[in-house]
C-alpha cells in the first residue's frame, strides 16, 4: 500500500515534470541542431520554454462554429496520453512506475491518442484548413499503425511463452538481440529501420508532417488553436517525441551503463538515468532532426504508398526473419 | 449624377454569382477552400478559390487585385527622370528590368541614341539580376514543398551575386543604375574584375546547385507531373518567360526580338526538350528551365564583358538638357524586355510642351502568366497548390492593374465586361 502511494503521489508528479522539461529541452536541442545544419544561428536552446510561457499568457480564442467541449478536451488528451505512456517505460535501471500485463499494448494505444486528439480537435474547430489536416492525420495513422503494430507484436512474441511478454520491464531486462540467431538479427535490424521511419511519421515531422503542412494548410489541425490549448499541444508534441524515442530505446537498446562501470546504489541510478537520456537524444537526432533536415515534405498519396507498401512489407519480412532466426 | 442614376449604373456593371463573386463548378461531394489573400503559401496577396473533391481540385477561380499601387497614374504626375527611380519599385525583385525597359521606351519615344557601352552595362546588370532572381525563386520553391534546408542553401549561394550587384551599382535591391540615355555608373576595371569573380564562382557551383535541386528524390516526387500546362494551352493563354518555355513554347524576347546588347550575339533559349529530350510541361520542367538559365546568364554576361565597347555611358550628361528634350519632344515608344519572369512591355507617350509623361502602360509577365494557373491546378491535389502557384513565379505588386472602386465595393473587371462597358460608354457619348 505504501509502495503504491509512493509511486502515485511522489513518483508520478516528479517523473511527469521531468519528462515535460526533458521534452521541451530536447525540442530546443532539435531546433538548434536543425538550424546549425542550415547555416543558421538558430534560437536559444531554452526557446521552447519561452514559447510555452508566452503561449500560456495568451488569450485562448475559440472559434464560434466550433464544438466547444471537444475543442477543449483534445489538447488535454494530446498532452496527457504520451505522459501517461512514459510512466510505463522504465527510466534507466528503474522499474517502470506502472506495470502489469500488456503494458506495451497500453503504450501503443496511448501513443495513438495524440494524433487522434489532434484530428478530432481539428474536426471540431470548424475551419476548412483544420478539417483537411484532420483528414490527412487519419489517413496517415491508418498507414503507419500496421508496421508499428507488427514490430511490437514481433518483439512481444520474442519474449517467449512468458505471460508478461508485453511488459516493457521484461523487454528491457532481456535485450532482443540476444534472443535470436544471425538471421533473426537481420530481421530485427529491418524492424529497427521500420521504427526509424515510423517515428518521424508518428511525431508528424517533415517529411511526414502532411497533417500540419505549414505552406499548404497553415498548420492544419492546429490552425484555430491558440493560447493555453496550443501550449498543451506544443508540450504534448515535445513529450510524444520523447515517448516514441524512449520506446525504441527500451526495445532495441535497453543496455545500462552501471554493470560496465561496476557501480551500484544511487551512483548506478544516476549513471543509468543520464545514459538513458542520452540514448533518447541520440535516437531523436537520428530519426527526427537529421531526417527533417534532409528531405522535402511528401504528399498524402505518396505517404500512404510508402507506408502501406514498402514499410509494411519491410516489417512483415522482419517478422518472418525473426521467426526463422528464433527457431 | 443623381442617386437613381448611380444606382442604375451600379446595377449595370455588377454581377453577383454568390459570395465574393466566385464562379465555381460544384458537385455534391465538393467543398470550397479559399486561399488568400493572406496565406502562408503566398508571398503576395491574391486570392484563389478551390473547389475540392477530397484532395482533388475540380475547379479554380483566381481573384487578383489586392495590391494595386497605381504606378501608371503616378507616372503621369512626374517627368520621366523623376519616374525612373519609382519604376524600379514596380517590382521588388527584378527592379533593374523595369527601369531598363522604361528608359528604353523613353529613349525610343524621343529618339535618344544610347551609347553602346551603356547598353552593354545594362544587359550585364540584367543578366546578374536574372541569376539572383532565379536563385531566389528556387529557394522559395524549396520552402513551398517544405524543404527548409534547400531554401537556406540556395539563399546562401544567392548572397554572392547580390553583393556583387551592390558593389557594382551601389545598391542591393533597387540598383538605380539606369538613366534616360544611358547609365549612371561606369564599369571600372575592379568592378569588371569583381563581376568576373562572381561569374566564375557561379560557374563552379552551378553543377552542385543543379545536382542538389534536380536530382533530389523528394523534390522530384513533389514537382514531377504537378501543375501540367500543355503547349497549346500555354500558347492560347499567352504565357511568357520560363512558364511558356517550360511547356516547350519557344518564347524569349532576348531571342525573338533582340534588344541592345543582345542583338550582337546569338542566344539560344533553354528548353526542357534540350535538357531531358521530352517535355512534361510540369513544375519540374519550369524549374529545370530556370536552373539552366542561370548557366546561360553566366555565359551571356561573360560575352558582354569580353566585348564591352569603349566610350561614353550617357547620351547627355546634363540633366536640364535631357529635361528640355523631353519637354520639347513628342512621340510614343514601346520597349519589350525579357525579365526573369518573362516579357515586360512599357508603352510611353509624351506630348509637346509638357515634361510630364502623358501615358504610361506597363505589362508585367505575371499578368500574362496568371491565367495559366487554372489549367495547372485542375486535377492536382491540395498539397500541390503552393508549389504550382509559385511555379509561375508570381509577382502581384507588378501585376495588379484594373481595379475600380465604387463606394465601398471593389471589383476587378474581366475582358468581356470591359468591352461591354466601353461599348455602352461609346453609345452614350454618340447619343449625347
Amino acid at each position: 500500500m505504501d509502495d503504491l502511494l509512493l509511486r502515485f503521489i511522489v513518483g508520478a508528479p516528479i517523473l511527469t515534470l521531468l519528462y515535460i522539461g526533458l521534452g521541451l529541452l530536447y525540442k530546443g536541442v532539435d531546433r538548434k541542431v536543425h538550424a546549425q545544419m542550415q547555416w543558421r544561428v538558430g534560437p536559444p536552446i531554452l526557446q521552447p520554454f519561452y514559447d510555452v510561457r508566452k503561449l500560456l499568457t495568451k488569450q485562448n480564442l475559440v472559434p464560434e462554429n466550433s464544438i466547444k467541449l471537444i475543442f477543449h478536451i483534445a489538447p488535454i488528451l494530446a498532452f496527457a496520453s504520451p505522459l501517461l505512456a512514459l510512466l510505463y517505460i522504465p527510466f534507466g535501471n528503474m522499474e517502470p512506475l506502472f506495470e502489469g500485463y500488456g503494458d506495451m499494448i497500453i503504450v501503443i494505444y496511448l501513443l495513438s491518442a495524440p494524433p487522434l486528439a489532434l484530428s478530432i480537435g481539428g474536426f471540431s474547430s470548424g475551419s476548412p484548413y483544420a478539417t483537411i489536416g484532420s483528414q490527412r492525420e487519419v489517413v496517415a495513422m491508418i498507414a503507419y499503425e500496421l508496421p508499428l503494430a507488427v514490430t511490437i507484436a514481433t518483439v512481444a512474441w520474442l519474449m517467449g511463452e512468458n505471460v508478461t511478454g508485453f511488459s516493457l520491464a521484461t523487454i528491457a531486462a532481456n535485450p532482443v538481440w540476444g534472443l535470436v540467431g544471425p538471421i533473426g538479427i537481420v530481421g530485427l535490424i529491418l524492424l529497427l529501420v521500420v521504427f526509424l521511419i515510423v517515428v518521424p511519421a508518428e511525431a508528424a515531422k517533415v517529411p511526414f508532417d502532411i497533417a500540419e503542412a505549414e505552406t499548404e494548410l497553415a498548420e492544419g489541425c492546429l490552425a484555430e488553436y491558440s493560447g493555453r490549448n496550443l501550449a498543451l499541444f506544443y508540450m504534448g508534441d515535445a513529450v510524444k517525441t520523447i515517448a516514441l524515442s524512449a520506446l525504441v530505446v527500451v526495445i532495441f537498446f535497453p543496455y545500462n551503463l552501471s554493470p560496465l562501470l561496476g557501480v551500484s546504489g544511487i551512483l548506478a541510478f544516476t549513471a543509468d538515468a543520464i545514459f538513458f537520456i542520452l540514448k533518447i537524444l541520440a535516437f531523436m537526432l537520428i530519426s527526427i532532426t537529421f531526417v527533417r533536415t534532409a528531405f522535402a515534405r511528401i504528399k498524402v498519396d505518396q505517404f500512404s504508398r510508402l507506408f502501406m507498401g514498402i514499410i509494411s512489407t519491410m516489417s512483415v519480412i522482419g517478422l518472418v526473419l525473426v521467426w526463422i532466426g528464433g527457431i | 449624377m443623381s442617386d437613381e442614376d448611380r444606382n442604375r449604373k451600379k446595377k449595370e456593371i455588377t454581377f453577383d454569382d454568390g459570395k465574393d463573386n466566385v464562379r465555381l463548378a460544384k458537385n455534391k461531394n465538393s467543398y470550397t477552400i479559399p486561399v488568400g489573400p493572406i496565406n502562408v503559401a503566398l508571398h503576395e496577396p491574391f486570392r484563389v478559390y478551390f473547389e475540392e473533391d477530397g484532395e482533388e481540385i475540380i475547379d479554380v477561380d483566381v481573384k487578383p487585385g489586392y495590391c494595386h499601387v497605381g504606378m501608371e497614374k503616378i507616372a503621369t504626375k512626374r517627368n520621366p527622370i523623376q519616374f525612373l527611380p519609382i519604376s524600379q519599385r514596380v517590382c521588388g525583385i527584378c527592379s533593374h528590368i523595369h527601369a531598363y525597359t522604361f528608359a528604353r521606351a523613353v529613349e525610343s519615344a524621343l529618339d535618344i541614341d544610347t551609347p553602346p557601352r551603356a547598353q552593354y552595362i545594362r544587359a550585364i546588370i540584367a543578366e546578374l539580376e536574372r541569376i539572383h532572381s532565379h536563385l531566389l525563386w528556387a529557394g522559395s520553391a524549396a520552402h513551398e514543398i517544405g524543404f527548409e534546408s534547400l531554401f537556406y542553401y540556395i539563399w546562401k549561394e544567392r548572397e554572392n551575386v547580390v553583393d556583387i550587384l551592390e558593389y557594382v551599382t551601389g545598391n542591393r535591391v533597387n540598383y538605380e543604375i539606369n538613366m534616360i540615355g544611358g547609365v549612371r555608373r561606369d564599369l571600372t576595371k575592379d568592378r569588371i574584375e569583381k563581376i568576373r569573380e562572381s561569374l566564375s564562382y557561379y560557374a563552379d557551383i552551378k553543377k552542385e546547385i543543379e545536382l542538389t535541386i534536380m536530382e533530389d528524390k523528394t523534390v522530384k516526387m513533389r514537382t514531377r507531373n504537378a501543375g501540367v500546362l500543355e503547349k497549346d494551352e500555354a500558347a492560347r493563354l499567352g504565357a511568357v518567360g520560363p512558364t511558356a518555355r517550360g511547356s516547350n513554347l519557344r518564347k524569349d524576347i532576348r531571342h525573338d526580338q533582340p534588344y541592345s546588347a543582345y542583338s550582337d550575339f546569338d542566344y539560344d533559349m533553354v528548353m526542357p526538350n534540350d535538357i531531358f529530350g521530352e517535355t512534361h510541361g510540369d513544375v519540374y520542367d519550369r524549374m529545370a528551365v530556370r536552373i539552366k538559365e542561370i548557366e546561360t546568364s553566366i555565359e551571356l554576361a561573360k560575352k558582354f564583358l569580353d566585348n564591352l565597347p569603349k566610350g561614353d555611358i550617357l547620351a547627355e550628361e546634363k540633366m536640364p538638357s535631357i529635361l528640355n528634350q523631353i519637354k520639347s519632344g513628342e512621340g510614343e515608344g514601346i520597349a519589350r524586355t525579357e525579365a526573369p519572369r518573362g516579357e515586360v512591355i512599357y508603352y510611353f507617350e509624351t506630348e509637346e510642351g509638357d515634361e510630364n509623361t502623358s501615358t504610361l502602360k506597363i505589362k508585367t509577365p505575371t499578368y500574362s502568366n496568371l491565367m495559366s494557373l487554372p489549367p495547372m491546378f485542375l486535377g492536382d491535389q491540395i498539397a500541390d497548390i503552393p508549389i504550382v502557384a509559385a511555379s509561375i513565379d508570381p509577382c502581384m505588386t507588378c501585376m495588379d492593374r484594373v481595379v475600380v472602386v465604387e463606394g465601398d465595393q471593389e471589383k476587378t473587371y474581366s475582358k468581356e465586361e470591359l468591352v461591354d462597358i466601353s461599348k455602352k460608354e461609346t453609345r452614350r457619348i454618340k447619343n449625347g
